[in-house]
């Protein structure tokens, strides 16, 4: 996992296969047996409106859910087997509190063992390089997420999850994240990311997955789906219109 | 007032009664505090972050052994070591080496359980994150360790707060005996009895500065990892 990643190399948790997933909480279905397939590298944005789902199939994707019905598989491996291959940043940004350059450390040890200077070029790709000794919880907002970014990137994962990572954040710290974003998918990184922000899905989504009510209702390249969405929820949806 | 200038005359003089004893108590108190963190701490983590049956009830038992009254302990203590007790052939009645498992056994569960609550804490706040990174096991639990190291220390120093101003147990299983087992609080206590005013006031004094300065420790602890954002 911690030879570079390349755009040419096959992503080994491809296709993700959702077949049937579905969780219940209290008595109401809140994922009602969703079917996906992700085959193309690139970028995915995972778009609805509120309570819709979203973070919860992306967390199921991840394995921080488990699901009541269905399955998942990432290329041959269930999600359990691919945890290693994967990496997710939060909403909210959690980092340990340690300095910068320890909150790196920890999370790739063997790289801050055999190789401590790759450690240094994560956080010159944040721009973070000059708050190394810094006591990491001290940064701000946008700084955390640009740490959360390089950590989760350290180990060059195969599917990177987003959800809602840079709501709330300073327009520079959204434009590192999303051009870091960019060019990791460009390596060859699946990116899957959940956002509310039209304008950052029409900047980054190769393709966008439209979830109403616990259910996929779209799944378009993102071009046809900003000209020409299929369903009236995505319509509305796009329309700015505020759906219950 | 003769008694209180006496006292601070004792203390001035480093009078070599009151600074064995003094000494004795720090070292009893220090190495019970030494034991019970290094079970408390890793005991309370375990709990705050693994889930098994049974895990509630034990957080309940350590929520309760931290009221035991000190007396119970010393009595437990004291069958345990005494002659005909399971452990009794080690000797260790009336040494200061059963006053230090008395006190371990008396603050064990105090650092256990106020561990257990600062790490379930910050358990709730990394679990996603370490699941996310891959981070179980012993890996987890010196993380927690680690990370909570500034909440920690005020645990620990509570433990020893408690451990040196406790009396109903070193009393019953180290017996007061001058030159051997005698620490501060038995020996105020003697010294009451006797009307010993001057030496009981001058230990009294330095109880107090010594409880005094764990606070005050716990207060700088709290204040230079909140300016950090360690807390």
């Amino acid at each position: 996992m911690n030879t570079l990643r390349s755009a040419n190399m096959p992503n080994s948790l491809l296709p993700i296969r959702i077949s049937d997933l579905g969780l219940i909480k209290g008595d109401r279905a809140v994922l009602g047996g969703v079917n996906l397939i992700i085959d193309e590298p690139g970028i995915t944005v995972i778009m609805g409106p509120n309570g819709a789902g979203k973070s919860l199939l992306l967390r199921s994707l991840h394995g921080l859910i488990t699901p009541d019905q269905g399955f998942i598989t990432l290329g041959s491996l269930t999600v359990a087997d691919s945890r290693n291959e994967q990496a997710m940043v939060f909403q909210q940004p959690v980092l340990l509190r340690r300095t910068v350059l320890q909150n790196l450390a920890f999370a790739a040890p063997k790289i801050a063992k055999t190789n401590p200077q790759r450690l240094i070029q994560a956080l010159e790709s944040v721009n973070l390089a000059d708050r190394a000794a810094q006591p990491a919880r001290m940064l701000s907002g946008g700084e955390q997420q640009r740490l959360s970014l390089a950590r989760a990137l350290l180990d060059e994962p195969a599917l990177l999850l987003l959800d809602e990572a840079t709501a709330s954040l300073d327009p520079a710290s959204v434009l590192m994240i999303e051009s870091l974003v960019k060019a990791q998918s460009a390596q060859g990184t699946k990116v899957i990311l959940v956002s509310h922000d039209q304008g950052q899905a029409r900047r980054l989504a190769d393709e966008v997955v439209f979830i109403s009510a616990g259910q996929v209702t779209e799944q378009s390249p993102a071009d046809r789906f900003f000209t020409a969405p299929q369903t009236p929820t995505a319509k509305a949806y796009l329309a700015g219109e505020i759906l219950l | 007032m003769d008694a209180l200038a006496e006292a601070f005359r004792l203390i001035i003089t480093l009078d070599a009664d009151l600074f064995e004893i003094l000494w004795l108590s720090i070292r009893v108190s220090l190495s019970a505090l030494a034991i019970s963190a290094v079970i408390g701490l890793p005991l309370g983590t375990y709990l705050a972050i693994t889930k098994f049956p049974g895990r509630k009830f034990c957080i309940l038992l350590l929520n309760t052994l931290m009221g035991m009254p000190p007396v119970v302990v010393g009595l437990m203590v004291y069958l345990l070591l005494s002659r005909s007790g399971p452990l009794g052939w080690l000797g260790l009645l009336y040494t200061p080496t059963a006053m230090i498992i008395a006190q371990a056994v008396l603050i064990t569960p105090i650092i256990a359980a106020l561990s257990n609550q600062v790490i379930e804490n910050l358990h709730q706040e990394y679990s996603d994150t370490f699941y996310s990174m891959g981070v179980t096991g012993r890996r987890a639990v010196a993380a927690y360790l680690v990370d909570a190291r500034y909440a920690l220390t005020t645990c620990v120093l509570a433990g020893f707060g408690r451990a040196i101003a406790e009396v109903g147990a070193v009393i019953i299983v180290g017996g007061n005996i001058d030159h051997l087992t005698r620490v501060m609080t038995t020996a105020i206590a003697l010294e009451t009895s006797k009307g010993n005013l001057t030496l009981a006031l001058g230990l009294g004094a330095v109880l107090l500065a010594l409880s005094l300065l764990v606070n005050a420790l716990v207060i700088g602890v709290r204040e230079y990892a909140a300016k950090r954002q360690y807390a």
